[in-house]
């Protein structure tokens, strides 16, 4: 990998990614991976459909794990251990490693308690304790005013930008330190869109943020380092602007500029 | 209609209209033999709905008068208990097989067999319950015999149903779930199963209908009882028993008791139906 700036000067990772590979049965989904998500930094991953950067993100939470027959092998460092190894607790790792998915995913239940949900899992919190961390999560995610009168009502109820909110606050809720965020906004409208990626900008102030999308702009807009990523291979990882304007590899030119295949 | 000379599209229309035409024929076939069933039902046994075949028992052969007091309440605790039996079974071991029937082969040959359980003669599940209760003297022919008989009849309707909803709810959700660290209990009962209660309640209950109409798993287990009695340990009255024995015999009273009985269960099934389809109907749930 070369770099016209040295991408880690001075920064410290949250997670270091090395020598990761990952299987579905014989297939392999990534190659050789090796990357750092930089700690309150926005880090997105673009490429082809397929190109393995799901499947990244994936690993990150171990969300790969509910398949048998899906593997990874190699290092990921969070918090100073290497989480692939089988002693790691999946659910202490996922409640400080959230995720927020393609499709908004409400739970069958109330607003409330969608948020406080999560946070029930970990902390055993009075009433009136969680009803200010409901509030707070919901203002973090922007969604609060819209939905201050119907905190009781079915999170099924609310729109589609909302639902997407609403995932984002349950996310939020627990505290976590990064935040994945595999394609938030694909099934979204362009104003729901326009208020996710703000609420991006506002979040990486206090959380690593990981997002994939298809969206070129967005990553442009939203993400302070950029990975592009084909066959399952990180092809250029680099500062966004960098990766973008002056990108060194001709392949992350093509793709970028739409020139691709 | 500026289409119509169109020879591919005049033909794609006849072929819609001869469609719905023969659905519609289909549709009238099954609501006509039902609607003639109720009729029926009701022209038959309607003379014998009245207060005394609520609070007297099964006459004896000749007389006159009585009422289904015995097997209206010997079928409401055999269904009862039997439900009492095959819901939690049920819904368990479809959870199970929710969970992990893609995985292991234990849960493969459950959902295999569970299938073929859907599809087993009645009479045979009261034959297993008479070889294995009474004719090795465990116990006789009681109330409980029937209860074990009709809620093997009722589980694999509910692990059925279970499952089926179970898988009805996206990947996506229970992803989300466990991405908030979420232990794998807590996903299935508080987010999953949670999202299909009301197909699952529609599972039992549509169990219950069907349980509550059978009549061979009785013949062998709880063998019927002239009169009154609540002891699940001694021989217990159902109302379908009592249909098939005064309805086949030459008493007058008896045969209109028998269409009595047999209007009672059928509206009762009926009403069940109607309440599962109201609870299954999709609606937001909170």
């Amino acid at each position: 990998m070369i770099n016209h700036t040295p991408v880690n000067a001075g920064l410290k990772p949250t997670i270091e990614v090395s020598g990761l590979n990952f299987f579905y049965g014989n297939f392999q989904g990534l190659k050789h991976i090796n990357l750092k998500i930089f700690d309150k930094k926005v880090t997105a991953f673009i490429g082809p459909s397929g190109c393995g950067k799901s499947t990244l993100l994936r690993t990150l939470n171990r969300m790969y794990d509910l398949y048998p027959g899906q593997r990874a092998e190699g290092k990921i460092i969070y918090n100073g251990r290497n989480i692939l190894e089988p002693g790691q607790d999946v659910n202490m790792l996922r409640a400080k490693v959230g995720m927020v998915f393609q499709k908004p995913t409400p739970f069958p239940m109330s607003v409330y308690d969608n948020i406080a949900f999560g946070v029930r899992l970990y902390e055993n919190l009075p009433k009136g304790e969680m009803d200010e961390r409901v509030e707070w999560a919901l203002n973090k995610a922007a969604l609060w005013t819209e939905v201050k009168d119907k905190l009781h009502k079915s999170g099924l109820g609310l729109s589609g930008g909302q639902q997407q909110r609403l995932c984002i606050a349950r996310g939020v809720a627990v505290k976590p330190d990064v935040l994945l965020l595999d394609e938030p906004t694909s099934a979204l409208d362009p104003i729901s869109t326009a208020k996710i990626e703000e609420l991006i900008s506002e979040l990486k102030g206090e959380y690593t943020i990981a997002i994939v999308t298809h969206n070129m702009q967005q990553a442009a807009r939203c993400s302070d380092y950029t990975a592009y990523m084909y066959l399952g291979e990180l092809v250029e990882f680099g500062e966004t602007d960098q990766i973008f304007m002056n990108p060194d590899k001709k392949e992350t030119q093509d793709y970028i500029t739409g020139r691709f295949g | 209609m500026t289409n119509a000379v169109n020879p591919i599209y005049r033909r794609r229309l006849w072929v819609h209209r001869i469609g719905i035409g023969l659905s519609f024929l289909a549709m009238l076939v099954g609501v006509g033999f039902l609607a003639w069933i109720l009729v029926m039902l009701l022209i038959k046994g309607f003379s014998a709905v009245n207060l005394a075949m609520f609070t007297q028992n099964t006459p004896g052969s000749g007389s006159s008068g009585g009422g289904l007091l015995n097997a209206i309440v010997g079928s409401v605790l055999m269904v009862g208990v039997g439900t009492l039996i095959s819901t939690p079974v049920g819904i368990l071991a479809g959870i199970y097989l929710a969970e992990y029937g893609e995985v292991s082969w234990f849960a493969k040959v459950t959902r295999f067999v569970t299938d073929i359980m859907l599809s087993a003669p009645s009479i045979v599940i009261g034959l297993f319950v008479y070889a294995i209760y009474i004719a090795t003297h465990i116990g006789g022919f009681s109330g409980w015999a029937g209860s074990f008989a009709i809620s093997l009849i009722a589980i694999p309707v509910i692990v059925r149903t279970t499952d089926n909803m179970l898988n009805l709810v996206p990947t996506s959700l229970r992803e989300a779930a466990f991405a908030l660290g979420a232990p794998r209990w807590k996903v299935v009962t508080m987010v999953r199963l949670r999202a299909v209660k009301s197909g699952v309640v529609t599972g039992v209950l549509l169990a219950v209908a069907r349980i509550s109409g059978e009549t061979a798993p009785l013949l062998f287990t709880a063998i019927g009882n002239q009169f009154f009695n609540v002891n699940m340990s001694r021989p217990m009255a159902s109302l379908p028993l009592v249909i098939n024995n005064f309805t086949m015999s030459a008493d007058d009273n008896w045969i209109i008791l028998g269409w009595g009985g047999a209007l009672l269960i059928t509206f009762s099934v009926l009403a069940l139906n109607i309440i599962s389809r109201v609870l299954s109907t999709p609606k937001v749930s909170g």
